[in-house]
């Protein structure tokens, strides 16, 4: 079935409670069996700027940004300027008169009088709902579901704000029903079934699933929001969440609390996480496993602290001195974040290795639409032990694993040492020592079980386009609306170590085609380092926006022509 | 020597005549009179001399990087409320290069005790100042003489709030002992100074000066009067040693005080999560 969608943009200031819109739209597409996906854009300031939104309402499966716009609605003065070169005449583009005709535009205008109408119902706080009537008309959403939605939304405030949210609805419906405009889409009834999500949320709500029980950060953008989502979570979910006074003590705080028996995570981004690689190294000597969420953004320096890139995959690669195992996630769709970040624990507690998360704001800011993940079916395994009087922390083993206890838990003692250590963990300067932990250390992931990539379209395929993280939907939809019989899509869940898999897929190829949001083509380098292959075509992006499946279709159509 | 439960056969790195020598085994002593179990306990430290310490004791510990200690013993306890938990290194260590978590881990007030040795010296690098050192202090590093104030621990955790703040020195052995038992039984977070003479790289401040330059506080001492004890945190030359303040009231500590341990007393690795708490998050 051909994919239908529309792409509508909302454009207004920061402090004009966009997210209400968009929270409210998520949840009603996804209760009106469509599938939707919101891409964030934010200016770094707290007010004022001007933010834009883009919600995709689809017939099928959609995580991507598009350039096209085909409804924009306009919430402030100067809304149209910066989207100008994405406005064409099939744009539909409503708002108060004087908004949407501030630039000249071969769009069709819709003008609706929200400021008077709002002092009607009162205040125009209520424009917001305004619009949220005006949409949910427009692609003929189901009225009860967006009213109790709204009642939900707002009922902690009291009836008269649900009532006039109510009234503000209805005028933005009666607005919409004297338009001749119309959209009509393609339901699926089984996305009724489904839950609206926010990208954050899969990532804490993963790590929830994998056992994390503490939580110490220091809050920077965009990782914050994961921070927050498990604080919510204190009470209900017996995890403590530590704002620490600085990364340093954030990821000491998750080894101690690891040490003593928690299964601990740090949510950071580049900058944050940049100081806390002396901890990383010292997860790798002292085999304290660690989880840690590193919400890219652009760098370097402070960078674009609001917008979105891929440029610290080789940062967590790298990070840490000496040499030490590591494993390095990176979820594309929703139910990756959960997945994986739920994988990240068993990893990091079966092999007492640092684990990383890789996201970015594009993922992390993004809503959308996830199939509900049953918790029954995902393994979680205790690997502590109870130590006896003889327990060594640090026994050679064939594995290199050596059974992790924790103290007071047992007749023996737990020592570990950032010092090289003895199997009792007794700071040593044997060579012989030294080099049978190095060896032990370095043979830890042997037993482990690769991620393998997913291959998405063609099956006999010729061209292969290579993405990880948050690519994932711009690649997918690109590759759909390509529909070209000789490509594929190879996508990595586990960007390092790569694969066990992964010389056979890319050699399967004539054409190898490389897409990273990133100046370097940072996993394109880690390929050419471990595997000797080099890509044909590399396809980058770092400007701080993510791509667009437009942009995708160009670039790879150009390959294929 | 007197044996205790703490004691462990292994080759000690420090200098001859170090006055850690004498601490550690005032400390196995002060733990052994107390009939604390010696698997109930954790040692968190950085690096340094000091930090070696755990090293050379019968219990469990952590012996992370240099400056962490803290940040480490905090989450150990919070973890594990059932464990006496003991931070310990030197002045650089503790107040130097962890300064930061210094002052946040008093305004968090976990339920640790926190033992710094002040040499007013870097031993490990050989010889350097220490955020201790005091003003004129000649050095390979500052040859002509440290220009910085030296840091008051004393004064700077009273003024945070801490509920139990005390100096030592190690050549008094009663009062060393002492002041280390009541902080082990003092619930939240305790401070411990403890002039500890340096015998390689230190010349000036050596046993005779800390004892010259120093007096204990008399039996008549009121350790509950924080503004008093604040005072007498200032004072220097001679340095008051003993126990210079004690919050009267019990201060909720860190544990007690976080969410996740209102609903529950149930220390937080022992906990599990239900399959029904999961898919909760999915309506």
């Amino acid at each position: 079935m051909e994919r239908q969608s529309y792409s509508i943009v909302l454009s207004g200031e920061a402090g004009q409670g966009l997210q209400t819109i968009e929270s409210l739209v998520i949840s009603l597409l996804q209760k009106s069996g469509y599938h939707a996906f919101i891409a964030k854009e934010l200016m770094s300031r707290v007010r004022g700027g001007n933010n834009t939104s883009e919600i995709r309402i689809s017939s099928s499966r959609v995580q991507a940004f598009v350039d096209r716009i085909d409804v924009l609605i306009v919430l402030s003065k100067d809304g149209l300027d910066r989207l100008l070169d994405r406005i064409d005449e099939k744009t539909l583009i409503i708002g108060e008169k004087d908004y949407i005709q501030a630039r000249k535009t071969d769009a069709r205008l819709y003008p609706v009088n929200v400021k008077e109408q709002m002092q009607k119902v009162g205040s125009q706080i209520y424009a917001n709902t305004f619009f949220v009537g005006v949409l949910s008309t427009l692609f003929s959403c189901e009225e009860e579901i967006a009213r109790s939605l709204l009642s939900d939304r707002f009922s902690s405030k009291g009836e008269s704000v649900v009532e006039n949210n109510l009234k503000a609805f209805d005028f933005g419906k009666e607005a919409a029903k004297k338009s001749d405009y119309h959209f009509s889409i393609q339901r699926d009834v089984s996305v009724t079934k489904m839950k609206a999500i926010k990208g954050f949320e899969t990532i804490g709500i993963g790590a929830l699933s994998g056992g994390c029980n503490f939580v110490a950060s220091y809050p920077m953008s965009p990782s914050t929001s994961v921070l927050v989502y498990l604080a919510s979570h204190e009470r209900s979910h017996s995890v403590l969440v530590e704002q620490a006074e600085d990364e340093i003590a954030a990821i000491n705080m998750a080894l101690g609390a690891w040490y003593a028996g928690a299964r601990a995570m740090v949510t950071t981004s580049g900058g944050g996480f940049a100081l806390m690689t002396e901890g990383i190294s010292l997860s790798g000597i002292t085999e304290t496993p660690v989880v840690v969420h590193l919400a890219q953004r652009p760098g370097p320096g402070t960078g674009l602290p609001t917008r979105t890139e891929q440029g610290d995959l080789n940062l967590a690669l790298y990070a840490g001195h000496g040499d030490f195992p590591r494993v390095i996630l990176a979820p594309g769709t929703w139910e990756d974040g959960v997945l994986l970040s739920h994988q990240a624990f068993e990893i990091a507690d079966a092999y007492q290795v640092p684990v990383f998360i890789l996201t970015d704001q594009y993922y992390l800011d993004g809503e959308g639409v996830m199939e509900k993940i049953d918790f029954s079916k995902l393994e979680r395994t205790n690997h502590v032990i109870e130590s006896d009087a003889s327990y060594k922390r640090y026994k050679i083993t064939d594995s290199g694993i050596s059974e992790r206890a924790i103290p007071g838990q047992g007749k023996g003692y737990v020592c570990v040492d950032s010092d090289e250590h003895t199997e009792e963990g007794r700071i040593t300067e044997s060579a012989a020592v030294r080099q049978a932990m190095m060896d032990k250390r370095m043979r830890k992931l042997s037993a482990y079980k690769d991620i393998e990539p997913r291959v998405i379209g063609a099956k006999h395929y010729t061209t292969l386009v290579v993405g990880w993280g948050s690519t994932y939907g711009a690649i997918e939809e690109a590759i759909a609306t390509l529909d070209d019989d000789g490509v594929a899509f190879a996508f990595f869940p586990q960007v390092y170590p790569l694969p066990s898999g992964t010389r056979e897929i890319l050699e399967k190829a004539e054409h190898l085609i490389l897409v990273e949001n990133n100046a370097s083509a940072q996993f394109g380098q880690l390929i050419r380092r471990d595997l000797g292959i080099i890509f044909d075509t590399t396809i980058l992006k770092y400007n701080g926006s993510p791509f667009s499946v437009e942009q995708l279709v160009e670039r790879i159509g150009e390959v294929l022509a | 020597m007197k044996q205790t439960q703490f004691d462990i056969n292994t080759e000690i790195a420090w200098c001859p005549g170090c006055g850690n020598f004498l601490l550690l085994q005032l400390l196995k002593e002060s733990l052994d009179e107390l009939d604390v179990d010696p698997t109930n306990v954790v040692i968190s430290s950085g690096i340094g001399q000091a930090a070696k310490m755990p090293q050379y004791v019968n219990t469990s510990f952590f012996n992370g990087l240099h400056g962490r200690g803290l940040p480490v013993a905090t989450a150990i306890s919070l973890t594990n409320p059932e464990l006496l938990v003991i931070a310990e290194g030197g002045d650089g260590d503790m107040y130097g290069e962890g300064g930061n978590h210094f002052i946040h881990t008093i305004r968090r007030n976990p339920n640790i005790v926190h033992l710094v040795h002040n040499n007013m010296v870097y031993g490990l690098t050989k010889g350097q100042a220490s955020p201790t050192s005091q003003r004129g202090f000649k050095t390979p590093l500052q040859s002509e003489g440290v220009i910085s104030e030296p840091l008051n621990p004393l004064a700077l955790a009273i003024s945070l709030g801490a509920g139990f703040v005390a100096r030592t020195f190690v050549g008094n052995r009663e009062l060393t002992k002492e002041v280390i038992k009541q902080a082990v039984i003092h619930k939240g977070y305790a401070l411990v100074d403890i002039f500890d003479p340096c015998v390689s790289f230190n010349k000036v401040n050596t046993f005779a000066w800390y004892k010259e330059h120093s007096y204990v506080l008399g039996d008549d001492w009121n350790a509950s009067d924080k503004i008093q004890s604040l005072v007498k945190s200032m004072e220097s030359d001679p340095f008051p040693l003993g126990v210079l303040y004690e919050n009267p009231e019990r201060q909720p500590t860190l544990t007690e005080m976080h969410p996740a341990y209102q609903k529950e007393d149930t220390p937080l690795f022992k906990r599990r999560r239900s399959v029904q708490e999961l898919t909760a998050l999915m309506e």
